[in-house]
């Protein structure tokens, strides 16, 4: 990794509501997130982007402390909000670490289909959130503040939603709960992993909006997976782009896109096409990244993407360093690549 | 919801008179005259036909059936041919002596199985798992009147702890009722729990694959807690299902532990009866036997609609 000055790591670390650094998560035999690093500030929308088998949910399960069985982190989760006195997540027991979930940091998962209890009436299953954290005195009292939560989320009829079944609702519909459930306790930090592919193109520009809306209410912090760039363009201010468990490249949504440096966010752009159908008319087929991710633990050696990478040298094959590309308030993992020959502005 | 408990218990009714048909039609199929079997070979025709007219077997065979009925619907299922005792009161009493046992043992398998099954899942990738789930893969096998007679050599004959067999009634010698309830109850539940906990332990390891157990999860609940709240509940459906069968299973089946422990239950009643060849206490015990597991699937049924909202909705 590269070696960062310590004042702007101070300086990132204080307005940082999340801080990871050196993620690493691997099964025994096999890395799966190497050295991911980032920071996200209050009020603060961070989209994480990659192909599937990127490593995105990976590090999402990791900074909530739920990476399945088997599978062990190491380096330095820090959450600035209602943390065991600010102590490294991953080192936290079992016990601990359930009072960060739900409470400081909460999550809204890809499949609201199946994400909900079927056997539990939908109003007990937000106002155990509030219970069981003890923000709300009494049973009387969350069940009016679910009431509240469910109006919040534009959910017709809160109050009868409350005592129905998730099988009575639709997908949408069970996304609101799900994302009333993940902000009945004001969390400092909100992660979504993809809680949009799921539901039909008609609902999910409301349930995105909706998200952004109970995050800034809240001023909260937002981890916002996806793999659809279009997502990211409207919902996150900066972006991190993910492959083979690595960050390759971090910056403004803006400046990422109009000019990506690595040659892989280069080819995601590419392949994504974000001027939509009009321009793309009587155009050939949309160019994509040629070969597919490779299996887990399978990555090359140096930059995990010069297998795929058209512009690949012998210089790739050892790991790149990370380029800060200018000042950012967040600190440099904030903005730059890891590219020995970006494409754009850079150097070849 | 009312809807659908109705509409099972239609059913259960339907099933019921369904069975009665076929009992009876059965019973009147086999070969023979159900008077002269009873009498036996040796009994003069004069004697046979008498008893025909006694019991009124000459009449038509709907007149029989309904008449059969009238006696099931008044608890009043006749007397027998030779004896002329009344077949009723008999069942009453065997009926007694086998529910005591059936029901004993299967409160004990669950109390055994619910647990065992449950660590089992939770620790099935760890050592102990594994032994139990191997143990309760051996247990399976084993009959469960091989565990009586090894349970009867070692804690009757060697130990001397408890009777062999035999059976007291538990009002006027509770501890001697103890006594001889326990062996047969524990080889009866010991191979039940063995056979339910395997079932506990998939239902469990199911659910904890499910995605609300990781929102649960993701809400703060430790993961015995996530699994108590959002899991058992889930994984209650096919337990039940079951927990139905072998409730079934071994009312039948307790016939067999019924002759090694030399118990007067209901099993042992059906044996003496088709061995005397009384037709008619053969065919109430069929009767209750049939009745009681369609009892039991209702009762499944009704529990599944109690369980699970999804099924109370679903319309037909």
């Amino acid at each position: 990794m590269t070696a960062r000055p310590v004042e702007t790591e101070a300086v990132a670390d204080e307005h940082a509501v999340l801080s990871v650094d050196n993620l690493s998560v691997g099964a025994r035999h096999t890395p799966l997130l190497h050295d991911v690093s980032f920071t996200i500030g209050r009020g603060e929308r961070v989209g994480l982007i990659g192909e599937s088998g990127s490593g995105k949910s990976l590090t999402a399960l990791a900074v909530m402390g739920l990476l399945p069985e088997g599978l062990q982190a190491s380096g330095d989760v820090r959450l600035s909000a209602r943390t065991p006195a600010r102590r490294n997540l991953l080192g936290v027991g079992e016990r601990e670490m359930a009072r960060v979930r739900g409470d400081g940091m909460s999550m809204v998962f890809q499949e609201p289909m199946t994400a909900l209890n079927p056997t539990m009436r939908v109003g007990d299953q937000v106002a155990e959130v509030m219970l069981l954290h003890r923000t709300q005195p009494s049973r009387a009292a969350a069940r009016r503040r679910v009431v509240e939560l469910l109006e919040k989320v534009d959910l017709p009829d809160p109050a009868h939603l409350a005592r129905s079944y998730p099988h009575e609702l639709s997908g949408g519909q069970r996304q609101r709960v799900v994302l009333a459930i993940a902000l009945a306790n004001d969390p400092a930090l909100l992660i979504c992993d993809e809680p949009t592919t799921a539901l039909d193109v008609t609902v999910q520009a409301t349930v995105l909006d909706l998200v952004v809306r109970g995050v800034e209410a809240r001023h909260a912090a937002m981890l916002f997976i996806t793999h659809d760039l279009g997502v990211v363009a409207t919902v996150c201010e900066r972006v991190l782009v993910m492959y083979g468990g690595r960050i390759v490249e971090a910056g403004p949504v803006q400046e990422v896109f109009a000019d990506p440096r690595h040659r892989y966010t280069q080819g995601l752009i590419g392949a994504s096409d974000l001027t939509g159908a009009e321009g793309r008319r009587g155009r050939a087929a949309l160019p994509t990244i040629p070969g597919s991710v490779p299996p887990a633990g399978r990555f090359p050696e140096g930059c995990v993407f010069r297998t795929r990478c058209a512009h690949a040298t012998q210089r790739c094959e050892t790991l790149p360093p990370w380029v800060p590309r200018g000042p950012h308030p967040a600190g440099e993992t904030a903005y730059g690549h890891a590219c020995v020959h970006p494409a754009g502005g850079g150097t070849t | 919801m009312l809807l659908r408990f109705l509409h099972r218990l239609m059913v259960l009714v339907a099933s019921v008179a369904a069975a009665s048909v076929v009992v009876f039609a059965f019973m009147r199929v086999l070969p023979g005259d159900p008077a002269r079997v009873a009498l036996g070979i040796n009994a003069s025709e004069q004697a046979v036909a008498q008893l025909r007219e006694q019991f009124g077997l000459d009449r038509p065979v709907l007149v029989q059936y309904l008449d059969w009925v009238g006696g099931l619907l008044t608890l009043d299922p006749g007397i027998e041919f030779v004896s002329k005792a009344a077949i009723g009161p008999q069942i009453a009493d065997r009926l007694q002596v086998t529910l005591w046992l059936v029901v004993c043992a299967m409160v004990l398998a669950l109390v055994l199985a619910l647990p065992v099954g449950i660590w089992m899942a939770v620790r099935h990738r760890h050592w102990d798992g594994v032994v139990l789930s191997a143990l309760s893969q051996v247990g399976v096998a084993v009959p469960a009147f091989l565990a009586g007679i090894v349970l009867i050599s070692v804690f009757a004959v060697r130990l001397g702890w408890v009777p062999s067999g035999g059976w007291v009634v538990p009002a006027e010698d509770p501890v001697g009722f103890l006594q001889r309830l326990a062996l047969p109850v524990v080889s009866l539940s010991l191979v039940q729990a063995a056979v339910l906990a395997r079932y506990v332990r998939s239902a469990v390891l199911d659910v904890l694959r499910e995605d609300f157990l990781r929102t649960a999860r993701a809400k703060g609940l430790r993961p015995v807690q996530a699994l108590v709240r959002h899991g058992l509940r889930n994984a209650a459906v096919p337990v039940v299902t079951v927990l139905g069968l072998q409730l079934a299973t071994l009312l039948i089946g307790a016939v067999v532990i019924e002759r090694v422990f030399v118990i007067p239950g209901l099993g042992s009643l059906l044996l003496d009866s088709v061995a005397k060849r009384e037709l008619l206490t053969v065919q109430a015990v069929v009767m209750v036997l049939v009745v009681a597991v369609l009892f039991i699937n209702f009762v499944v049924d009704v529990l599944y609609l109690v369980i699970d909202p999804r099924l109370r909705t679903a319309p037909r």
